[in-house]
């Protein structure tokens, strides 16, 4: 069983940590078969900036002697986890696929670094992303774009594709990525992956390279829920190292979604589906998944209520200004002094700092901060940055009043499936909009999460995504599991891994 | 809230994020930051008044801890991704006497 399993589909998170801690399996043997899978499918899809099999084996090891040590297993023992590359750790670079990062090293472990690890997680390497942090497509990695494991002319989605990939590709079970303003969800609906962005202060964001400080949250990607609660479970917290991380109790996520804790639990769901998030430019093969997502949940018993959002037409424009904003301002540290490129020759300090800061970004990372020295520019704040900031209190109002009706909402992910290399390169407005439905959720801080709901005629996946109240975590997985028990959508791979 | 964005206001603005662009940049920039401003006026039609701007989602407060001593990053660590270093410092070109640079 275990050969097949290694050769064909790659065993759940919450599989291997079992095995491992029965000791019916070991942590090095699932490291080595999930370097194996890397080596052998990675060259395809490129998920990887850097595999790091010298840190991963002697880790594995660890985990290993530790059991046979006698101490106790930990939730995540021997389970194999890729980490988005703008998470610092001290093993490998942390490049945040930027030139500007190219060989940094980190000094310390983000918080979730040291929480995965404590808990018996061995990270084999960093994942690709849009640089910084910075798109929707993969395309703007300085390195290498990431291609998407269902059809490999089409981007894996961002910005954290490499992650979304890796999972999809049956790579690891597991992956950290960040969501800005979609960058879990996003990739996860167009990999076909769960990808869960927490409530903003659920995880820590020590170590997290900020983009956008207001909006950015460590989040997870999983090939199925359960597996998402049990890293959720891991990483939640409050953390004295951040101090937006917030004093919240961390409920045990898997044990929540026990089939006796769901057992009447759809009858008294209440789903809220946003008239806005069905509006034009939704592709009718997207909306008809998502429809037919919302007869399984009223056949289950749930009740779907029409609710508004009215701001939502605001939400990108609001998003940029806020996002480009902070992005220029969390970027002004690249000055080519303390770490990071810098220019060769030098005229003087102000052209070290320019010089080396326009060599070593790429043409988005340049486009936002520029966009952001703009709208914080003297004459221009009032006007664009605290007019956003206004709207997003509107934005935020429009997703309480609408949570006054239900425990959830559900809507499409992504107006379309996975779009094709170039297709909106040229036009960053158009790469924008792709955001539509992911990024008024990060300015009102809510957790999200999108799950694989259907397909494409040409194959591609569609995401559905659920929203929920700040902090309501639970009821967010338990809508999700709730879906995917009535579904196998989820357990569909690419080609490449059967 | 019109802003009007050229080349010249997008070298301006080049010169305060400190970013060396090239030609080629700001004529490209000065075009797709025009297009993108002009989408963000959007905004301009949504009626503000009297909300109060938000600048953080959740209603938390300072957190405050106490003062006390603790081991920070060491000298040999924080110099350790320096691209130029010497005896323990940072090195960079000569500040004082610089006029406004480029």
């Amino acid at each position: 069983m275990l050969e097949r399993d290694v050769m064909g589909k790659m065993e759940t998170a919450t599989t291997i940590a079992a095995h491992v801690a029965a000791g019916r399996r070991k942590a090095v043997a699932v490291c080595h078969e999930a370097l194996g899978r890397i080596e052998d499918r990675d060259p395809r899809f490129r998920a990887f900036l850097e595999v790091t099999p010298d840190y991963a084996r002697p880790r594995a090891a660890r985990v290993d002697a530790d059991l046979a040590a006698g101490k106790p297993a930990g939730p995540l023992a021997g389970v194999p986890l890729a980490i988005k590359d703008n998470i610092c750790t001290t093993f490998g670079h942390t490049t945040c696929g930027s030139k500007i990062l190219k060989g940094y090293v980190s000094p310390y472990n983000a918080t979730v670094i040291d929480r995965i690890e404590a808990a018996g997680g061995v990270l084999v390497g960093k994942t690709n992303l849009d640089e910084f942090a910075m798109g929707s497509s993969n395309e703007n990695s300085a390195y290498f774009p990431t291609r998407n494991p269902w059809n490999t002319d089409c981007v894996p989605g961002g910005s954290s594709g490499g992650s979304a990939a890796a999972v999809a590709a049956g790579l690891v079970p597991l992956a950290l990525g960040s969501d800005t303003g979609g960058s879990i969800r996003l990739p996860a609906a167009f990999c076909g992956v769960v990808g869960m962005k927490p409530t903003y202060g659920r995880v820590s964001r020590y170590g997290l390279v900020a983009y956008g400080s207001s909006l950015d949250q460590i989040g997870t990607l999983a090939a199925n829920v359960e597996d998402a609660a049990l890293l959720l479970t891991v990483i939640s917290g409050q953390d004295p190292r951040d101090s937006t991380s917030v004093d919240h109790p961390v409920p045990h996520y898997c044990e929540e979604l026990r089939d006796a804790k769901l057992a009447g639990l759809a009858s008294g769901l209440r789903i809220g589906v946003p008239a806005e998030y069905f509006g034009a430019g939704l592709e009718s093969e997207t909306r008809a998944a998502v429809e037919a997502a919302l007869d399984v949940y009223r056949r289950l018993g749930a009740r779907t209520v029409e609710v508004t959002l009215p701001h939502t037409p605001y939400a990108i424009a609001t998003y940029y200004l806020v996002a480009v904003s902070e992005c220029s301002s969390n970027l002004a540290r690249y000055d080519g002094v303390h770490y990071g490129h810098r220019t060769a020759h030098p005229r003087n300090i102000i052209d070290l700092y320019s010089s080396s800061r326009n060599e070593g970004f790429g043409a988005e990372v340049k486009r936002r901060i520029m966009l952001g020295t703009f709208a914080l520019s003297a004459g221009y704040h009032d006007a664009y940055y605290n007019k956003a900031l206004k709207v997003r209190r509107l934005i935020k109002d429009d997703f309480d009043r609408a949570f006054e009706q239900c425990d959830v909402l559900a809507g499409p992910t992504s107006p379309t499936p996975a779009f094709r290399f170039g297709e909106k390169l040229d036009n960053p407005l158009a790469m924008y909009l792709a955001d539509i439905y992911t990024i008024a959720l990060n300015l009102a801080g809510m957790p999200g999460i999108s799950i694989p709901c259907g397909f494409s005629e040409t194959g591609l996946p569609i995401g559905l995504q659920l929203m929920a109240p700040v902090f309501g975590e639970t009821v967010l997985l338990q809508a999700a599991r709730l879906y995917e028990r009535e579904t196998e959508w989820y357990l569909r791979r690419p080609p490449v891994t059967s | 809230m019109a802003a009007v964005i050229d080349e010249e206001q997008v070298w301006h603005i080049a010169k305060l994020a400190r970013l060396n662009l090239s030609d080629d940049e700001v004529q490209l920039f000065a075009g797709q930051l025009a297009e993108i401003f002009a989408y963000f006026r959007i905004l301009d039609t949504v009626d503000t008044e009297g909300v109060e701007p938000l600048a953080h989602a959740l209603a938390v407060t300072n957190v405050l801890r106490e003062d006390e001593p603790a081991d920070s990053l060491c000298s040999e660590k924080a110099l350790a991704n320096a691209p130029q270093r010497e005896q323990g410092f940072f090195r960079v070109p000569k500040v004082l006497d610089q006029g406004s640079g480029t």
